[in-house]
């Protein structure tokens, strides 16, 4: 799939007839529809092989329940990988952030202020990824990885490594605005990510912001020749992270009307999965939000597919780690051949 | 005659390697200041600070004779400064439109691009000035594919679009073919016609002579001497050239 990365080659001469343009189309998104072409063969693939499973609505009902937990995360981390830069940390932000909010619940009784300090929290962390990558110059996988155990140990200490049960949280309006139900059957965090992949979507491709953040990942030195403000976009970007994080934890939690001190950890291969699989590159400078947004339905929809064809959940992870690899190594073939 | 740009006693090292030592340097509005030296004489290292991506050491700057403490590259910008980088400074992955408005998007107040104007704009600039004569370049063009002088051409066409008062060509006929020279030598004419200022670097001391009216030479971070040229001829420019690169001194 990935053999499409190719950047459009100058479309032909002195032609603008309606066929070269289209093609153009086809080139400059080449990327985007082959991921689509994926998406839908594979979706056809598993209906063929398990027909009772993904004929019924229930699955549907279910993947949109559960794919925007690392979906929401994986859209501004995508800007972050077309940045050239990475963050492993994000799980244990999910939790920070829901312990967070269980504190200033129990402290406050108001969800609401519980919320705004949830998400204030993973920004927070977020900007300290920041600060370390960006103004102490730590390479952004170390990093993160370093932040990533430091801040499961703070969860584990500050909860003692107990659970907790958010029945309350979850009954109220703001989970049913969080988690609740649309029309008795799309889960509202659904229509969350939806909204944040506009949103991004957005910052990305129509605003100086992800102008800047192309640049900064494809060439960093003539960003700054330029006057790209470099290390306030690289920054905000691990904010920005740290806060989807933070939404996507408390959003888990609810979902499941549980806290657990694990919370977040499956998530790590998921979302990466669904970056590279979207056609982000490693290298930087190269990525959609489209590519992230429906390789996390391709990657959400692998686990349930695996078992309905009569696998066992054992393949999934397999499958994961091939994915990662293999668009990785695509892309580092690709970026060789164009020297 | 009231100086557009001053550096007094400019000092900027790199760990060990001290590559500016208490250089003076000043251009004058309609002036072309030819800049030669060596590799490693500091060249790039002295516009970098005009252009604000390095902050000196010691020393001041000046424009207009108004003293600017800690210049950025947005703030030089904003006095007229454009550059045309040695190392391009170009994003190989994005399109050209992207790559001629780089850290100066169009963009609403709200800083949403103006994608359509930057493309309507970038497409003026191809067929005016870029000298692009395979017709298959558009806007949307990665520029990865250039040609290494197709690459040149948009960094140059980049510099001119924006009302600069201060030219800064640093090494720009590199890849060039003689007939795109030419018509970037009379370019640098036009601009100095027009009372605008340019310093240009060139290792071909010919383009620099052709088209200078005063030439510095720098030799190991230093200035080693100033001619104006009018007062000396061009083989005595390439002996003295020679005789730096020996011996540190123009006699
Ligand atoms: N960012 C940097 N870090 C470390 N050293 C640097 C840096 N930039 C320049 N130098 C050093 O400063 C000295 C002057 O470099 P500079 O690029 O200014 O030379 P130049 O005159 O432009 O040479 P050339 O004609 O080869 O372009 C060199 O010794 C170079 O190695
Ligand atoms: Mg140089």
């Amino acid at each position: 799939m990935a053999s499409e990365v190719t950047p459009n080659k100058r479309s032909d001469a002195n032609d603008v007839s309606r066929s070269s343009r289209t093609s153009a189309f086809l080139r400059r998104n080449a990327l985007q529809l082959g991921i689509l072409t994926v998406f839908l063969l594979l979706w056809l693939f598993f209906i063929i092989a398990a027909p009772n499973t993904f004929l019924a609505p229930e699955i549907y009902a279910s993947f949109m329940a559960t794919v925007p937990f690392f979906g929401i995360v994986a859209l501004p981390l995508t800007m972050v990988v077309i940045a050239g830069d990475i963050d492993l940390s994000f799980p244990s932000i999910m939790a920070v952030g829901t312990v967070t909010f269980i504190g200033v619940y129990d402290a406050t009784q108001n969800v609401w202020i519980a919320f705004a300090a949830c998400l204030l929290a993973g920004f927070l962390v977020g900007l300290i990824n920041g600060l370390l990558v960006v103004r102490i110059g730590i390479p952004s996988l170390i990093a993160t990885i370093g932040t990533q155990f430091f801040w499961r140990g703070v969860v584990l200490v500050v909860r003692e490594g107990r659970s907790a049960v958010l029945v309350e949280p979850k009954n109220s309006l703001l989970g049913q605005i969080l988690v609740g139900k649309l029309f008795d059957y799309i889960p509202m965090q659904m229509v969350w990510f939806v909204l944040i992949a506009i949103l991004v979507w957005y910052i990305l491709n129509r605003h100086r912001f992800g102008a800047h953040v192309y640049l900064i990942g494809d060439n960093e030195q003539s960003a700054r020749l330029m006057g790209v403000q470099v290390e306030r976009t690289r920054i905000l970007l691990f904010a920005f992270v740290g806060l989807a994080a933070a939404f996507a934890g408390i959003i888990a939690s609810l979902h499941v009307v549980n806290f657990f001190t694990t919370l977040g950890e499956g998530h790590l291969l998921t979302t990466l999965a669904s970056i590279f699989l979207g056609g982000t590159s490693v290298f930087g400078g190269v990525g959609t939000i489209i590519g992230t947004f429906i390789a996390t339905f391709i990657i959400g929809s692998i686990n349930a597919g695996i078992v309905a064809i009569g696998l066992t959940g054992f393949w999934t992870q397999l499958i994961y780690g091939l994915i990662i690899t293999v668009s990785v190594a695509m892309h580092t073939l690709l970026r060789k051949r164009l020297g | 005659m009231q100086s557009k740009l001053e550096l007094r006693n400019i000092s900027k090292s790199f760990g060990e390697v001290q590559s500016l030592r208490n250089v003076n340097f000043r251009v004058i509005p309609g002036e072309v200041v030819g800049l030669l030296g060596d590799n490693g004489a500091g060249k790039s290292t002295l516009i970098k600070i005009i252009t604000g991506y390095h902050q000196p050491d010691t020393g001041e700057i000046y424009f207009d004779e108004q003293k600017v403490d800690h210049l950025t590259v947005p703030k030089a910008r904003a006095l007229g400064v454009e550059t045309v980088y040695q190392e391009r400074a170009l994003a190989d992955l994005q399109t050209l439109w992207r790559n001629i408005f780089i850290g100066r998007e169009l963009t609403t107040r709200l800083g949403f691009l103006d994608i359509k104007r930057m493309r309507t704009e970038t497409e003026h600039l191809m067929k005016e000035s870029m000298g692009f004569t395979s017709h298959a370049v558009t806007p949307d063009s990665i520029i990865g594919t250039f040609s290494g002088g197709e690459k040149q051409g948009v960094a140059i066409v980049r510099a001119l679009h924006f009302q600069a008062e201060i030219i800064i060509l640093d090494e720009p006929t590199m890849g060039l073919a003689l007939s795109e020279t030419n018509k970037l030598l009379d370019f640098v004419r036009q601009v100095k016609a027009a009372g605008k200022s340019v310093i240009f670097i060139d290792h071909n001391i010919f383009h620099v002579y052709e088209v200078a009216d005063r030439i510095v030479i720098l030799d190991r971070g230093r200035v080693a001497g100033e001619f104006m040229r009018k007062d000396i001829s061009l083989e005595l420019l390439v002996e003295k050239m020679r005789r730096v690169a020996k011996t540190g001194s123009l006699d």
